[in-house]
C-alpha cells in the first residue's frame, strides 16, 4: 500500500512537473468541461452523452483513416474530400424512387451495401494514389495530399454536376438508407454501434496483425523495417489504402447523418481529424498512437464543441479555443518526444 | 566436393555521385571462421557490407554464396538467403517492444494474427540461449545503449543465418558483454557459421578472428592469416605508411592554466556527471571515452548547448557564465560539432556563406547591413591559409571533399577569434592524407596560444597529437593520464572504469 501512495505522490519537483506536462491537455479539457457543467448543470445527462457519442461516430472513424498516415510520419489534407466524394457517390445512389429530382432518374433500388462498396472502392482507389506518390516518390504527404484534395474536389465536383436535375444537393435518401444510420438498435444509436465495430476492428489491425505492426516500424524508423526485410513501400501503400476504406465508410453514414450531400460536403474535416489524433497523442514525429488515443481525441472536441455550444458561447469564440487547444497539444507533443538537451 | 568459400566476394565497384568508394574490392570468407574487415574510417568497409545486404546497388563485382552466384535485390532477399547483419548505425524502432523489434519483417503469425505468445517464448528462449537478462516487453527507448546492441545482436544470431555481418557491434559494450558476444560467436563457429567481422579494436582482432581482410580508401589491399600478422602490420595495410609518419610533430608547448572547469553536469541523458579539469594555454587536451560515456555532451555543455545542473568556469582564474551558445562565442569559445553533416555545414551554401556565418556581426557597416567584400577577402585568405582544395569561394560546400569540409569549418570559428577550441570527432570521416593536414592544424593552433580540447573515438590519433588524454566513462572522468606516459591499454581500461557501476555505489 505505502508503495503504491509513494508511487502516487512521492515525486520530485521536476517529475510533478513531467506528469503536468504529460497530461496538461486532458487537465485543460477538464477544466473545460469544469466551467461548462458549472454554468449548465443540466449538460450532464444521458441525452447530451448519447448526443455526444453520435456527433463522435463518424469523426472517429475517419480520425482512424488519417491516424494510421500520421503514424507514418505524415499526415493527409485530402480527408475531408474524399468524405465529399463518398458522400455524394452514396447519395446519389440512393435516392427515394419517389423523390422528384433524382440524380440518376430512372436507376433501380439498390442494396444498401451496393454504394458502400462503391464508395469505398473510389476512396481506395484514389488513396492507394496518394500512398503510391509518397513511398514511390518521396513526396512530403502534406503536398502530395494536398494535390489530391484540390484534383479530387474537381473529381467530385465534375461528378457532382452530371446528375440528371445539375448541380444541386443531392437529398430524398432512401427511407431503409436513413434508417441503417440514423436509426438505433436497442436504445444505442447505429452510429455509435458502426464506430464501435470500426474501432475494435482497427485495434485488432493496429496491435495483432503483421500490417500494423509493421506499420509502426515503418513510422518510427523507416530504415529499421528496410534492412528487417519490411517491404516499406507496400506497408506504406495499404496504410493509405485502409485510410481510404475508413474515408469511404465515414462518407458513406455522413451524407445519411446530414441528410444530403453536395461537392462540398467534408470540407474542412481533415483539419479536426488532424487535430483529435494530435489531441489523442498520435504524435506527428511517427511510430506512437494508440486506438484509444484517437478515440480520447474525438470524444474530448465534440465534449468541448458541444459543451461550448450548449452554454451559448458564440462560435468564433470557440475557433479560438479549439485552435489554441491544438497548438498546446502539439507543442506539449513535440516536447515529449523532443530530444532534450 | 564442398566448397572452399561459404561467401565469395569478387571485384566489387562502387560509386557515390562520381566518387569511387569501392575498387575491384574482394572477400572471401570460409565456413566456421571469423573473418575480419580491417580499415580507416571511409574506407569502405560498411559500403561493401551494405551491397552484399542488398542496401546499395554494387556497379560491377560478383557475390557468390556457396559456389551460387547471387545478388540480393533488398535485405529481405539477403535475409531469406542466409545472410545476417548488426548494423553500426543501430537500426532500431525505439518506439516498439524488444520482441516487436527482434521479429520485425517475420512476425509468426497464426491465423491472420500475429502470435505474440510464441514471440514472447521465441525471446524468452533466445535470450536464454544468449544469457541475456532483459524482459522482452520493454520498450527499447528504456534501454541503455549496449543493452540496445546486444539486442541486435541477438536478433542477427536469431535469423539462424550462414553467414553474419557484425558492423562494429561492440562499439558500446561492456567487457563483460563482449566476452557473452565472443561466446555466441565461437558458437557459432562451431555450426559452420561464417563471420564477417568489422572493429576498430585491435585487441578484439587479435582475439577472435581467422583470417583478417584490409581496406584502405576503398581499395582491396589483401588477405592474411591472423598468425602472420602483428598489430603494426594490420596498421601499416590499413594507413599505407608506418604510424610515426601519420603524426606531424607536437611542437606546442603547453603554459599555465587557461580554464578550470569545476563540478560540471548535465540534465539530460547521456548525462555529464560532477566533470572537473584544468585546461592550459596552448594545449591540446583530448578527450577519450567508448560512445555514450558523455564526451561530445560535456562539450556541448561547456558550449552552452546543453542544460547543466551544476559547473562552473573560469578563464584566467575569472568566472565566466556560458548559458547559451551566443555567450560562449562571446566569451571566446568555439565548437567543432560532431556530426559535420547534420549540424556543421550548410551543404548547398557557398564557401563565404559557411565560413562567415559564424562571425556575421563582424561584417555589419554602418548602418547595419553586412558588406560583401570584406566577408569575400577573409574567406580568400581562408582559403590559401588552411589549403582548402576548391575551384573558389563561391563553390557549395557539400561538392568539396569531407576533409575540405572539415577546414572551412574551422575556419569559420577562427574568423570569430576564439581562444578556446573545442573540437569534436575533428577527423571522422576525412581521408588519411587530410587528416594529417588537420593534425598539423591543431598543433599550429596551440602552438599559436589557443588552447584546444579535442574529442575523438581514434586511439592513434589521441595518441598521436594531444598532450593529455582525459578519459571519460559513463559520464565520469575517470582519469587523465599525461599522453608521453600512458599506454592504449590504459586508457581503454580507464574508459570501462564506471560501465557497470557508478562512482558513488564504488566509494
Amino acid at each position: 500500500m505505502s508503495t503504491l501512495t509513494d508511487k502516487l505522490f512521492k515525486r520530485t519537483k521536476d517529475e510533478w512537473k513531467e506528469l503536468l506536462i504529460n497530461n496538461a491537455i486532458i487537465i485543460v479539457i477538464f477544466a473545460i468541461i469544469a466551467v461548462v457543467v458549472i454554468r449548465e448543470p443540466s449538460f450532464v445527462s444521458v441525452a447530451v452523452f448519447r448526443n455526444i457519442l453520435t456527433q463522435s461516430s463518424v469523426r472517429l472513424i475517419l480520425a482512424f483513416g488519417v491516424a494510421g498516415i500520421i503514424i507514418l510520419q505524415g499526415t493527409d489534407l485530402s480527408l475531408g474530400r474524399f468524405v465529399g466524394f463518398a458522400s455524394v457517390l452514396s447519395a446519389s445512389l440512393l435516392q427515394r424512387p419517389d423523390y422528384p429530382s433524382r440524380f440518376y432518374p430512372e436507376m433501380a433500388q439498390l442494396p444498401l451495401f451496393v454504394p458502400l462498396l462503391v464508395a469505398i472502392a473510389g476512396c481506395v482507389l484514389f488513396s492507394a494514389i496518394n500512398g503510391w506518390v509518397v513511398a514511390k516518390f518521396k513526396i512530403h504527404p502534406f503536398l502530395a495530399t494536398m494535390g489530391m484534395m484540390i484534383t479530387l474536389y474537381g473529381i467530385l465536383s465534375i461528378y457532382f454536376a452530371s446528375g440528371a436535375p445539375g448541380p444541386q444537393p443531392i437529398g430524398g435518401h432512401d427511407e431503409r438508407y436513413v434508417q441503417l444510420v440514423n436509426g438505433q438498435t436497442l436504445g444505442v444509436p447505429n452510429l455509435v454501434i458502426f464506430a464501435t465495430i470500426v474501432s475494435v476492428i482497427i485495434w485488432v489491425i493496429w496491435n495483432k496483425t503483421t500490417f500494423g505492426k509493421n506499420m509502426y516500424a515503418v513510422g518510427g524508423n523507416p530504415e529499421a523495417a528496410n534492412v528487417s526485410g519490411v517491404n516499406v513501400m507496400k506497408t506504406t501503400i495499404l496504410v493509405y489504402v485502409l485510410a481510404g476504406v475508413l474515408y469511404g465508410i465515414g462518407g458513406y453514414l455522413e451524407a445519411a447523418r446530414i441528410g444530403s450531400a453536395n461537392n462540398g460536403t467534408g470540407f474542412g474535416y481533415e483539419l479536426d481529424a488532424i487535430a483529435a489524433c494530435v489531441v489523442g497523442g498520435i504524435s506527428f514525429s511517427g511510430g506512437v498512437g494508440k486506438v484509444s488515443g484517437a478515440i480520447t481525441g474525438v470524444l474530448m472536441f465534440t465534449i468541448i464543441s458541444y459543451g461550448m455550444t450548449f452554454i451559448g458561447l458564440d462560435q468564433y469564440y470557440q475557433y479560438i479555443i479549439k485552435g489554441i487547444l491544438i497548438v498546446v497539444a502539439v507543442s506539449l507533443d513535440t516536447k515529449k518526444y523532443l530530444k532534450k538537451v | 566436393m564442398q566448397e572452399e568459400y561459404l561467401l565469395k566476394i569478387k571485384d566489387v565497384n562502387k560509386s557515390f555521385s562520381g566518387v569511387q568508394v569501392l575498387k575491384n574490392v574482394c572477400l572471401n570468407v570460409r565456413p566456421g571462421t571469423v573473418h575480419s574487415l580491417m580499415g580507416e574510417n571511409g574506407a569502405g568497409k560498411s559500403t561493401l557490407m551494405k551491397c552484399l545486404f542488398g542496401i546499395y546497388r554494387q556497379d560491377s563485382g560478383q557475390f557468390f554464396l556457396g559456389g551460387e552466384e547471387f545478388n540480393f535485390q533488398d535485405p529481405k532477399h539477403a535475409l531469406e538467403n542466409g545472410v545476417s547483419m548488426v548494423h553500426q548505425e543501430l537500426n532500431q524502432v525505439v518506439q516498439r517492444t524488444i520482441i516487436d523489434n527482434i521479429w520485425l519483417g517475420r512476425y509468426p503469425v497464426k491465423k491472420v494474427f500475429v502470435d505474440e505468445k510464441k514471440m514472447y517464448k521465441d525471446t524468452k528462449a533466445l535470450f536464454d540461449r544468449l544469457d541475456i537478462h532483459l524482459d522482452p516487453r520493454t520498450r527499447l527507448d528504456k534501454l541503455s545503449v549496449s543493452q540496445r546492441q546486444m539486442v541486435e545482436i541477438a536478433k542477427a544470431v536469431s535469423y539462424d543465418a550462414k553467414i553474419i555481418v557484425l558492423d562494429e557491434p561492440t562499439s558500446s559494450l561492456t567487457d563483460h558483454e563482449v566476452k557473452m558476444l565472443f561466446d555466441i560467436i565461437a558458437r557459432l563457429k562451431k555450426e559452420g557459421v561464417g563471420i564477417v567481422y568489422i572493429s576498430h579494436k585491435m585487441e578484439e582482432i587479435f582475439e577472435i578472428s581467422d583470417e583478417v581482410t584490409v581496406l584502405r580508401d576503398g581499395t582491396y589491399i589483401g588477405t592474411e592469416n591472423i598468425k602472420d600478422l602483428t598489430m603494426e602490420k594490420i596498421v601499416n595495410m590499413m594507413v599505407g605508411r608506418d604510424l610515426e609518419d601519420r603524426f606531424p610533430e607536437k611542437t606546442n608547448v603547453p603554459g599555465d592554466v587557461h580554464m578550470e572547469v569545476k563540478n560540471l553536469s548535465t540534465k539530460y541523458k547521456p548525462l555529464v556527471k560532477d566533470v572537473s579539469f584544468e585546461l592550459r594555454k596552448g594545449e591540446i587536451l583530448g578527450v577519450a571515452g567508448l560512445v555514450g560515456a558523455g564526451r561530445t555532451e560535456m562539450v556541448e555543455a561547456l558550449f552552452g548547448a546543453r542544460t547543466k545542473t551544476s559547473g562552473e568556469i573560469f578563464i584566467d582564474g575569472k568566472k565566466i557564465d556560458n548559458g547559451d551558445p551566443h555567450k560562449a562565442i562571446n566569451n571566446r569559445f568555439a565548437l567543432l560539432t560532431e556530426e559535420r553533416r547534420e549540424t556543421g555545414i550548410y551543404p548547398v551554401a557557398d564557401i563565404t556563406f559557411n565560413s562567415t556565418i559564424a562571425n556575421v556581426q563582424a561584417y555589419k557597416n554602418k548602418a547595419g547591413f553586412l558588406t560583401d567584400h570584406k566577408m569575400k577577402e577573409d574567406t580568400d585568405q581562408q582559403i590559401k591559409n588552411m589549403r582548402i582544395k576548391t575551384p573558389g569561394r563561391k563553390e557549395q560546400i557539400r561538392a568539396l571533399s569531407g576533409g575540405n569540409q572539415q577546414k572551412v569549418i574551422i575556419g569559420r570559428w577562427l574568423l570569430t577569434n576564439p581562444d578556446i577550441l573545442l573540437l569534436d570527432e575533428p577527423t571522422r570521416g576525412i581521408d588519411v592524407g587530410a587528416k594529417f593536414e588537420i593534425y598539423q592544424l591543431i598543433i599550429d593552433l596551440a602552438n599559436s596560444g589557443k588552447s584546444v580540447i579535442m574529442v575523438s573515438s581514434e586511439m592513434p590519433e589521441l595518441l598521436g597529437v594531444t598532450n593529455r588524454i582525459m578519459v571519460m566513462s559513463n559520464g565520469y572522468v575517470s582519469g587523465i593520464v599525461n599522453t608521453e606516459e600512458t599506454t592504449q591499454t590504459e586508457i581503454f581500461n580507464l574508459a570501462a572504469k564506471y560501465l557497470n557501476n557508478t562512482k558513488e555505489a564504488e566509494v
